[in-house]
């Protein structure tokens, strides 16, 4: 299975293969998620719970000691396997929620049921209780009014949190955040800044259907002024969303549907991911496999077939979707010179294509094949589950692919 | 002792009777801040509030600032105009002549650390804020030295030191961005309120009812304000809405209909609503006003509405000349000191626009800046989103 390896240095190739952490990490199998489907349909339960309870590995205030070079400090906490609490990846994005808001009274979260009810994925449980009401706010169903509150409270210096209960939902409020959010920085040349973290599980889950089964960082990739990150594991989840909340310029937080439940084990102290920089999860020789989010798993899985056949692929899990981390990329393409891109975006006007464009206008010279960029289907996403397999990439499919670049 | 307003149709001038604290010396009355009280010539309409009362506060001071500031909005609207037909302003213009008496008296009611927000016909009120004609025509000429840096243009105003947000192109967007900013006032504790302005057209937007429940559910400082002048672009209020009475729009929230052309009804009304927003929550204002121009500089105006109309209500309505009429009845001033005022209010304007005309245009590095904070976004930082690390290509 895959080894997370927390660099986060651009140019450095960490070679720790550490079979410790493979098993920590759950692969997102069907018996696993059917947990996490249960808990979706049946999460009225929660909600009378009055009282706090956090996840398993949650610690409330404990040690907020910064690291000097936190950045490089992961990579020692990766290697220990005796400091450090497990939890689970939902879990992981209320803590560095939690620490965020303990740090800085202008955070604040705004969304549907993410007070009383604790988030329709548990992302904000517990925090209504603690900080009230007014600093996580319950709002009515009307997402483009909401996220243009949250954008108007950002322009005075507040630090809104807002979420989308599904990113598919975020398309109501497209106009706000595409001329809002994104632009009245340059438009009010430069006297506004927008602070906003607008996050939410998107991506296609176990047959939610069409609506619920969106990829809206293809739609939302072409507005200027924003940034994109996507988050994959627990470590780097906490991590940019800690990152997202500090930065000045509003960030779009992707998260997956499916991933909520990942355990990983995460340092205890504090820590921040950068928001431009792509993670090295696996390096290799042969060829580049760039991904994201949920696919990363898909070509994990489709990396140890690969292994078992003789290949060494380099994977790079790129995070930041917008801006391209051109600079960990190239660096691998100048090593590998063949890249295939995994990605769940559909084909048509989807990350991947934006990528491929970037690759082949800066790293031409150095490729000895073309790109090849694996999406999902052109297709509204089907309810049955056969059919959902296959508009999705599958681990299979990454195989083939990787072993028609390197003939 | 309360003086009655003339009715503006008729000329002969009534002779006022004079408070007991006022001087009748002429010369001096520009500075006089006694209070005179003047009584608004039409009643307010009021839904779930009381309506505030007829008689307004004011003062030869304040009167005579009226005059001056809607008189320097005025001339800076047709200037506007002009420079658009000289090819100078390009893209949309939205002027605002007609609808001048909003702005001073909503300004007059309020601190600058109350916000105001409004769509794209935004320069009197950018004027009003207490920005400089010159930023303006700067501005709207695409010039470096604009307030927006050339950047925004006519329809991105923006002034955050007096609480001035803009400045918006989309109709209706700019409603629950005011609600935020009014939500960031009850956040901080701070005892201002926000007016969020809109017009007829964007009433019927379902994003102003959204955030009119969030404002409501949750008792925030909002003062939604409808200046209704009667037309969406080129749709007039009773080809679409099928209910015009905008201030009782808000069923559950307040609302109160003031005429919109009287300075003073709107110092009172905005004073109220004031008010009220900082103890009860929301409150609709609808502002019954006018515009002179079409929609936009792009729009004659005159397709969909007779040039009778137009002209009917500049001579019976005219927020300027009421307010002339005012002063000269009370005595505040003379015909001639009027016209001398406005002779220097033309005079400044037009040193406005030869300065700004002079303004450089932007570098093309600035195609660039302001994209994001620490521009560019190519940038790599540390943690802590301090020390810069790396730029990607």
């Amino acid at each position: 299975m895959s080894s997370i390896i927390h660099g986060a240095g651009a140019a450095t190739a960490l070679s720790t293969f550490n079979p410790v952490d493979s098993k920590k990490l759950v692969s997102p199998s069907r018996t696993n998620l059917s947990v996490r489907s249960q808990r979706y349909i049946v999460a009225g339960s929660d909600a009378s719970k009055k009282k706090k309870s956090f996840g398993s590995g949650l610690r409330v205030g404990h040690s907020q000691k910064l690291i000097a070079n936190a950045a490089v400090a992961t990579k020692e906490a990766d290697t220990s396997a005796s400091t450090g609490h497990e939890l689970l990846l939902f879990e992981a994005l209320q803590e560095g929620l939690e620490e965020e808001m303990d740090r800085d009274a202008n955070v604040c979260v705004m969304g549907e049921d993410v007070g009383h009810y604790g988030g329709s994925y548990k992302v904000t449980k517990g925090l209504a209780d603690k900080f009230g009401d007014l600093r996580v706010l319950d709002t009515p169903i009307c997402e483009n009014a909401f996220t243009g509150m949250g954008i108007g409270a950002a322009m005075t210096g507040l630090r809104p949190v807002i979420e989308g209960m599904n990113m598919g939902f975020l398309l109501l409020a497209f106009n706000q955040i595409s001329n809002n959010c994104g632009m009245l920085h340059y438009t009010s040349g430069g006297q506004f800044t927008i602070p906003v973290v607008i996050r939410g599980p998107g991506g296609v889950g176990r047959q939610l259907g069409a609506e619920h089964s969106q990829r809206l960082e293809s739609y939302f990739q072409s507005i200027p002024g924003i940034q994109m990150v996507a988050c994959s594991t627990p470590y780097n989840a906490k991590g940019l969303m800690k990152a997202a909340i500090r930065s000045e310029n509003p960030v779009i937080l992707f998260e997956h549907v499916l991933l909520y439940n990942l355990k990983e084990k995460i340092p205890d102290e504090e820590y921040i991911c950068n928001l431009e920089e792509a993670e090295m999860v696996r390096p290799g020789e042969h060829i580049t496999i760039l991904t994201y989010s949920r696919m990363r798993y898909h070509v994990m899985q489709a990396a140890k077939t690969l292994v078992n056949k003789g290949y060494d692929p380099e994977v790079i899990d790129i995070r930041s979707l917008k801006p391209f981390d051109l600079h960990t990329i190239g660096n691998s393409v100048k090593k590998t010179h063949r890249v295939l891109i995994v990605e769940e975006c559909m084909r048509t006007g989807g990350i991947g294509a934006s990528l491929t464009a970037a690759i082949n206008e800066n790293f031409h010279d150095y490729l000895d094949a073309p790109v090849v960029c694996l999406s999902s289907q052109d297709v509204p996403t089907p309810y049955a589950g056969t059919l959902e397999e296959w508009t999705v990439v599958q681990p299979a499919q990454i195989v083939t692919a990787v072993e028609q670049l390197c003939q | 002792m309360a003086l009655s307003r003339l009715s503006s149709r008729s000329n002969t001038f009534l002779k006022p009777a004079i408070t007991a604290l006022h001087s009748p010396i002429r010369r001096h009355v520009s500075t006089d801040t006694s209070p005179i009280t003047i009584e608004t010539a039409v009643p307010f309409t009021s839904h779930l509030c009381e309506s505030p009362s007829r008689s307004v506060e004011t003062s030869s001071e304040e009167i005579l600032a009226f005059f001056r500031d809607m008189a320097r909005m005025r001339r800076m609207e047709i200037a506007a105009d002009s420079l658009y037909k000289a090819k100078l302003i390009r893209g949309f213009c939205h002027l605002y002549d007609g609808q001048e008496a909003l702005a001073v008296g909503m300004e007059a009611a309020i601190t600058k650390k109350d916000a105001i927000i409004t769509s794209y016909r935004d320069h009197c009120t950018f004027i009003g804020r207490g920005g400089k004609l010159v930023d303006a025509f700067s501005e709207l000429m695409g010039r470096k030295t604009g307030c927006s840096h050339g950047k925004g243009g006519s329809m991105h105003f923006y002034k955050k030191d007096a609480s001035f947000y803009g400045g918006h192109g989309i109709v209706g967007a700019q409603i629950p961005l005011g609600c935020g900013l009014a939500f960031a006032q009850k956040y901080n504790k701070d005892e201002a309120v926000t007016f969020t302005m809109y017009g007829d057209g964007a009433a019927n937007q379902g994003q102003l009812f959204e955030a009119l429940n969030i404002a409501a559910l949750w008792d925030l400082p909002a003062i939604l304000v409808c200046e209704n002048n009667h037309y969406g672009m080129g749709t007039a209020t009773w080809r679409s809405a099928k209910s015009p009475a905008y201030f009782k729009r808000g069923d559950y929230v307040p609302g109160l209909k003031v005429d919109g052309m009287d300075a003073l009804a709107v110092k009172q009304a905005c004073k109220f609503a004031k008010e009220h927003a900082l103890k009860n929550g929301p409150i609709i204002l609808e502002m019954d006003t006018y515009r002179y121009h079409g929609h936009s500089m792009s729009d004659p105006g005159s397709t969909y509405r007779t040039r009778d109309e137009i002209s009917g209500v500049r001579q019976v309505r005219d927020p300027i000349e009421r307010v002339r009429k005012l002063l000269l009845s009370h005595d505040i001033a003379t015909e001639k000191e009027l016209k001398d005022m406005e002779k220097e209010i033309r005079k400044e304007v037009d040193d406005a626009v030869a300065q700004a005309k002079e303004s450089p245009v932007p570098d093309s590095s600035e195609l660039f800046t302001n994209m994001y904070v620490k521009d560019c976004g190519v940038e790599s930082f540390g943690a802590d989103r301090k020390d810069l690390k790396v730029t990607l290509p």
